[in-house]
Parts: C-alpha cells; sequence; structure tokens
C-alpha cells in the first residue's frame, strides 16, 4: 500500500510541476555545463527525458530496470553517447540525472509520506546514472579503438621515393596486425606503381626483438616473390649491437644504416638491371 | 644471481595480459634506464630483452608481472627487472636456452637472445610458474 501512494504522490508532484521542475532541472545541469551546451539543446533533452520517465513512473512503478522504462533509458544512452563524442566527463553526464534529486528535494520532502517517496525516487534515478555512466564508458571505449584503428593506417605510409622504388617508413611498434596492414600496402603498392625495388625503414621503430624482425622477414619474403628487391635501412648502431647479440640473421637481406645509402644501392642496382637489358636486347 | 628482492619493494610494477602491456612494460623499463643513466647501447639491449621475456610471459605463461626497480652494487647502476608467471612451467630448461628451438611459431631465439643481452640472467621454472631475473649495469 504505502509503495503504491508514494508513487501516486510523485506522479502528482512531477505532472503539477512539471514545468517548475524542468526549468530548475535545466538551470541546474547548464550551470554545471558552464554553458558548453545550448540551454534549448538542454531543454530538448532533458523535456524528452522528463516526460519518459514520468510516463514510466505513472505507468508502472519505481524499477528502473523494468520494461517501462525501457524509452527512458535509451533517451539516456543516447545522451550519455553524445556528452562522451563532445567531450565532457562522465561525472557531468551522471550529475545530469542526479541534479534532479535537488531540484526534487524541497517540493517532496516536507513530511514523512513525501520523504518516503523522494528516498524511492532517489534510488531510481541513481540505477537512472549509472546506467549514463555505463554508455559513456563504452563509447568512449569505442572512439578509442576506432582511433586506433585510424592511427595503425595513418601511421604506415608507403610513399614512391624514385621510378621503380617505394619506401616505407615505419614509426612506432611493429605487431602482427600493423604488419597485415604495412605487407599488404606494400605489396600493393610494388604492383600499382610497377617498382622492382622497396626500401623499409626503421629509423622510427626504438626496438627490434625477434618478434620485429620475425614481421621484417615475412613482408621481404612476400615481396621478393613478386619480384621485387628490399633493402631495410635505418639500422641505428645500438639497433645493430642488440640485433648480432640476439643472434637474429637477416641472411642475404641488404640492410643500410641510412635511408639515402639505401636509395643509392636501390638505383645502381636499377641501372646495372637496365644495362644488362640493353645488352641482351643487341 | 644476487637477491635484488630489497630494490622489488619500491619496484615498478606492470601486469601483462595483453601485447600491448609488452609495449607499457618496455617504456617503464626504458624510462628506469634513462633514469639510470645507462648508455644507449645498454639502454637498447635491456629494453628488447624485456620485450622477449615480456612476450615469452604472455604467450607461454598466460600473463604474468612485471616488476623493474634501479639497483647499485659497489658504485655503479643498474635496472633490475624480474618477469614472474603463473604458467605451466618450462619442461626441459636446457633445450630451451638453444638457439633457435621453439615451442611456438617464433625465431626461438626469445630466451637464449635475451641471456646475451643482459649482465646477469636467472631463471626459475616449476609447475607453479616461471620466474626470470635479468640485470643490466650501466658501465
Amino acid at each position: 500500500m504505502a509503495a503504491e501512494s508514494s508513487t501516486h504522490l510523485l506522479v502528482e508532484t512531477l505532472a503539477a510541476n512539471r514545468d517548475t521542475f524542468l526549468d530548475q532541472w535545466i538551470r541546474v545541469v547548464g550551470g554545471d555545463l558552464q554553458g558548453r551546451l545550448s540551454t534549448a539543446e538542454l531543454g530538448r533533452e532533458l523535456g524528452e527525458l522528463y516526460d519518459s520517465i514520468l510516463a514510466a513512473v505513472t505507468e508502472g512503478g519505481l524499477d528502473g530496470r523494468a520494461e517501462q522504462f525501457d524509452e527512458a533509458r535509451s533517451l539516456l544512452i543516447e545522451l550519455s553517447r553524445s556528452r562522451a563524442r563532445q567531450g565532457f566527463t562522465p561525472t557531468e553526464t551522471a550529475r545530469s540525472v542526479f541534479a534532479l534529486k535537488e531540484v526534487l528535494e524541497p517540493a517532496l520532502a516536507t513530511d514523512e509520506q513525501g520523504a518516503r517517496t523522494y528516498l524511492q525516487f532517489a534510488r531510481l534515478l541513481d540505477d537512472l546514472a549509472l546506467l549514463t555512466t555505463e554508455a559513456y564508458i563504452r563509447t568512449r571505449e569505442e572512439i578509442i579503438s576506432s582511433q586506433a584503428e585510424q592511427l595503425l593506417e595513418l601511421s604506415t605510409p608507403v610513399v614512391k621515393l624514385w621510378d621503380g622504388v617505394v619506401g616505407v617508413p615505419l614509426v612506432g611498434t611493429l605487431d602482427s596486425a600493423r604488419t597485415q596492414v604495412v605487407m599488404e600496402k606494400l605489396l600493393q603498392t610494388l604492383v600499382d606503381s610497377d617498382s622492382t625495388h622497396a626500401i623499409i625503414d626503421i629509423t622510427g621503430v626504438p626496438t627490434v626483438d625477434t618478434q620485429v624482425a620475425q614481421h621484417l622477414l615475412k613482408t621481404v619474403v612476400a615481396a621478393r616473390m613478386m619480384g621485387a628487391q628490399c633493402i631495410i635501412s635505418g639500422i641505428r648502431p645500438q639497433i645493430a649491437q642488440t640485433i648480432v647479440a640476439l643472434g637474429i640473421e637477416f641472411g642475404d637481406i641488404p640492410t643500410n644504416s641510412s635511408l639515402a645509402d639505401a636509395l643509392r644501392q636501390a638505383l645502381t642496382e636499377i641501372a646495372r638491371d637496365a644495362e644488362d637489358d640493353v645488352k641482351g636486347l643487341l | 644471481m644476487k637477491d635484488y628482492g630489497t630494490a622489488v619493494a619500491t619496484a615498478e610494477t606492470v601486469e601483462v595480459t595483453t601485447s600491448s602491456d609488452v609495449v607499457n612494460a618496455r617504456q617503464v623499463v626504458r624510462t628506469l634506464a634513462q633514469r639510470g643513466g645507462l648508455p644507449l647501447v645498454h639502454q637498447t639491449k635491456l629494453v628488447t630483452a624485456a620485450s622477449e621475456l615480456g612476450r615469452n610471459m604472455l604467450i607461454y605463461g598466460g600473463g604474468g608481472v612485471v616488476r623493474a626497480a634501479l639497483v647499485a652494487d659497489s658504485g655503479r647502476s643498474g635496472v633490475y627487472v624480474e618477469f614472474r608467471d603463473q604458467g605451466p612451467g618450462i619442461p626441459d630448461i636446457e633445450t630451451a636456452m638453444q638457439d633457435g628451438w621453439t615451442s611456438g611459431s617464433g625465431l626461438g631465439l626469445g630466451l637464449s637472445g635475451a641471456k646475451r643481452l643482459v649482465d646477469e640472467f636467472d631463471i626459475a621454472t616449476g609447475e607453479g610458474g616461471t620466474t626470470v631475473r635479468i640485470v643490466k649495469w650501466g658501465r
């Protein structure tokens, strides 16, 4: 009985004071966000939310996980997603919901019945605010993983250095996923630009361990299968010593300390091949 | 190998459960090596060894914990790194330490190569997991 009368009182209060409460709510949240969101937009968001919460409470009580709150929940998830994208903090996002407590407190907490109602409503808002935090974090994770993907794409350019020579300046960590991207791009560029030589520059790779070496070797072997010669450049003194101590063997893959030397070597080879071609024709 | 247990109390700890954690552990070791004033070649060797051992721990030991600390001994300073996993252990440590031997798909140089890259190397393995401890000294 008590629960029902609480719900009843809550619905009555929420419905009767809709405009006043909504106004105050918008003002509190707007104060928190310090003008980073327009009042009109905030008013629309919170208005929709207020109405859907009111409708859900009218229909069937105060369980935030119940079916009646589906609409309120999807509105909240949408709100959290847009807040996360706009760079608001999770606290600011959750506060958007909590602020409604502050608004209702003076109106409800006047007698015992009202206080009980207020507590039940507060519990509902806690559930809903938790939901915003969860949605917020999920959105941020989505953003991070899509940025990681973009970074992967960005950080592996294949550039044409000369007629018949392409270069791959590697920067950062070389893991399996990146090797795959590099290899695909390199092989495709070899075909597209009709190149015979590829220079893989590892000046920007801070650590060359056995995994990196293995990935490099695989890339070189794949390029060779397509008839291209690979040169690895950018081997710094400390990297050379480390590779030797580790016991990695690059076999007959030519390596160079600088990109310039590697390019010179590639051009020399191309010139020699061209000479051979001419001789063969005569 | 000397016991550097006291140093580990103030160590930086990195939990390794994904391959990006290996990169993190590497960064921590690199920062310590720079702070300890190790020359560039030594830094690179230590970081590479940490990379090998960290990845071994991840692939064969199912992840674990890396602890790294600055240590000092008779006037020289160095970096101590410990890799501890709760994996199945290494059944035949003699074979595993050989160049070119691998139970996985790598080059088989991780353990033996890492040992050559550092000044002190100690490995203890059993059914309760594997612990590798390494030290690289400044000069």
